[in-house]
């Protein structure tokens, strides 16, 4: 893989992919709003959850924030790349127009992951960072090399997860042609990664743990953030994270031969 | 010798397709038992094309051209038989293969709607690995043949269907492929563009020597463009050879309309021995095979007193239109 002139390809889509959000000024501000409000409410939720009860699975408020804070920069990764992106794979699919993208001289999947931007999800991640710093210090927590180096490798992780997931039932739509559904029960499935995997009962975690691998995308990550995770945790993630990535790159290989492009 | 470019033997494809009835109870049917069946939509066909050619796909909607070409440029994965384009088997599509080919699909696009057409030649050339220097280049030659200028700068959204399908072309075009696959390339645009898109084609073809395979449902663009043909009927070609021998066949004789001087001319060319098909007053139409038609015209001049003489060459649409309504034409 020539590395330079993906980068070069991935510099050019940002520029267009900004400039073709930038005609609709009205909607990139109404998206900042809705980010704002969006992370407002959630905290006032999650305030909400503790009025009553110091803790919740084990967690006090300020700990639990970690999470939203963390949820928050993947919510706006979410919005920012995969949103855009591979809500618009079943679009390419049902329209055929993916004929484009499998005849250019690039990889498919880097194309179609990568193409689209949506700039004002990049307010989100930097409000999930001030968010997590706020975090840090009402948590006191110390910033040291270790730290820093776990904390991104499992945030990674966390994105590489999530971005597996959602890849993988999207290529679904080469053979079911619509899948919006499944991805908008994804969606609403990760809203529950707002809260730590203890405040629920043993069958809910096995199934965050197992089938949709929630208690990897937030909690670990939180836990790093927080000293209260183990070695093991830490390894399981990228396992886990690693054989994400490998297995949606190799479903959508198999998934592409089973295309059949939209009729003309 | 030209070598052949393009080599297809015995490819055949399937597709799984869903049928569903009518009505309510066919839709409740269908969401919790979908009958699926294969159909085979491309039968054991073989042909080659050498480097350079412009080969045309005739065939009525659904008789398997699109799926000819998108299993040629490497879309579709074929049931049998096997392809070779330019060397390379299209469906692994090598980064080489794909800088050499191009797709074109009239009711398609691939530039940025809300950009103006620079901004998605740009990213192209990033894709194809083109400096800007040479982009430049190249987008300058480009819109000089297809006469577009202006209209690089606005957003796609708002050009017109001919200057979007120009701009189309450019971006496919910027990478200087050899091979051209152009699916209905003229669909919906006016006559005017249409003849500027074929003579932007030819021009290409003559300047570059590319390959060109081209479905169109517009009998002019197949005409002015293809010398040969391939006529594709319920997946299975019927016919390959040259255009003319195709109109020739399909149409063996030509009909003349003679104006007499008089009546009586008219009468005696009637009984003269030709295929009359109607005679009114002083005018006689007569059906002449292709192949006498100069020594039957040189006997009329000589013999009968003409006063105007027209040759009436069966429209083409109508002659095509033959292969495409009838199944199984025969040849």
């Amino acid at each position: 893989m020539n590395l330079r002139k993906y980068l070069k390809v991935y510099k050019k889509f940002l520029h267009t992919s900004l400039a073709s959000e930038l005609e609709y000024k009205t909607n990139i501000i109404v998206d900042l709003f809705t980010a704002i409000l969006s992370l407002v409410g959630s905290i006032f939720l999650l305030s909400i959850f503790f009025q009553n009860n110091g803790y919740i699975g084990g967690w006090k408020f300020e700990q639990a924030l970690i999470i939203q804070a963390i949820y928050t920069i993947l919510n706006g990764i979410t919005n920012t790349w995969f949103n855009p992106n591979l809500t618009e794979i079943v679009k390419h699919i049902r329209e055929g127009t993916l004929d484009f993208v499998l005849l250019k001289p690039i990889d498919s999947q880097f194309f179609i992951s990568l193409k689209k931007i949506n700039p004002s999800g990049f307010l989100e991640i930097l409000l999930g960072f001030f968010l997590l710093l706020f975090c840090m210090r009402i948590n006191q927590i110390n910033l040291n090399l270790s730290f820093l180096t776990l904390s991104l490798i499992t945030i990674s992780c966390s994105i590489c997860i999530l971005y597996s997931l959602w890849f993988f039932i999207s290529t679904t739509t080469i053979w079911f042609v619509k899948t919006w559904n499944a991805i908008e029960v994804l969606r609403s499935f990760l809203y529950i990664g707002r809260f730590p995997l203890n405040s629920f009962s043993f069958s809910l975690r096995v199934f965050f743990s197992i089938f949709i691998p929630i208690a990897f995308i937030t909690t670990i990550p939180s836990e790093v953030f927080l000293g209260l995770s183990q070695v093991w945790e830490i390894l399981l993630e990228v396992i886990v994270a690693s054989i994400f990535l490998i297995t949606s790159r190799k479903f959508w290989l198999f998934a592409l031969k089973f295309y059949s492009s939209a009729s003309s | 010798m030209v070598q052949n470019i393009i080599e297809v033997r015995n490819l055949s494809k399937s597709f799984d397709i869903s049928s569903k009835e009518p009505g309510l109870k066919g839709t409740i049917k269908h969401f919790f038992r979908r009958q699926t069946k294969s159909i085979k939509v491309i039968k054991d066909i073989s042909f080659e094309i050498k480097e350079g050619e412009i080969v045309g796909f005739l065939g009525a909607n659904g008789a398997g051209k699109t799926t000819i070409l998108k299993m040629l440029c490497g879309l579709i994965y074929p049931s049998e038989g096997s392809i070779s384009v330019s060397g390379y088997l299209p469906f692994r599509r090598k980064e080489n293969f794909l800088k050499n080919i191009t797709l074109i699909m009239g009711q398609k696009q691939q530039l940025i709607w809300d950009l103006p057409p620079i901004e998605s030649f740009y990213l192209n050339a990033s894709i194809y690995d083109l400096d800007k220097f040479e982009a430049k280049k190249r987008i300058k030659k480009l819109s000089e043949m297809l006469e577009i200028d202006e209209e690089l700068f606005i957003p796609v959204r708002k050009l017109s269907l001919g200057q979007r399908m120009k701009s189309e072309l450019l971006a496919a075009l910027m990478h200087e492929p050899n091979i051209l696959f152009l699916d209905e390339p003229t669909l919906g645009l006016d006559i005017n563009a249409q003849r500027n898109l074929r003579k932007f084609l030819q021009k290409y073809n003559k300047e570059t020597n590319a390959t060109i395979c081209l479905t169109s449902h517009y009998m002019k663009d197949i005409t002015s463009l293809c010398k040969r043909v391939i006529c594709v009927q319920e997946g299975a070609i019927s016919y390959d050879g040259k255009l003319d021998l195709l109109l020739k066949r399909l149409s063996p004789v030509k009909e003349i309309l003679i104006v007499c001087r008089s009546e009586d001319d008219a009468i005696k060319l009637e009984n003269f021995g030709f295929t009359v098909k109607n005679k009114i007053k002083n005018e006689i139409t007569i059906k002449i095979e292709n192949d006498s038609i100069t020594s039957s015209l040189k006997t009329i001049l000589n013999n009968f007193d003409i006063e105007d003489l027209f040759i009436n060459e069966p429209p083409i649409d109508e002659i095509i239109g033959k292969i495409l309504i009838k199944k199984n034409y025969d040849f």
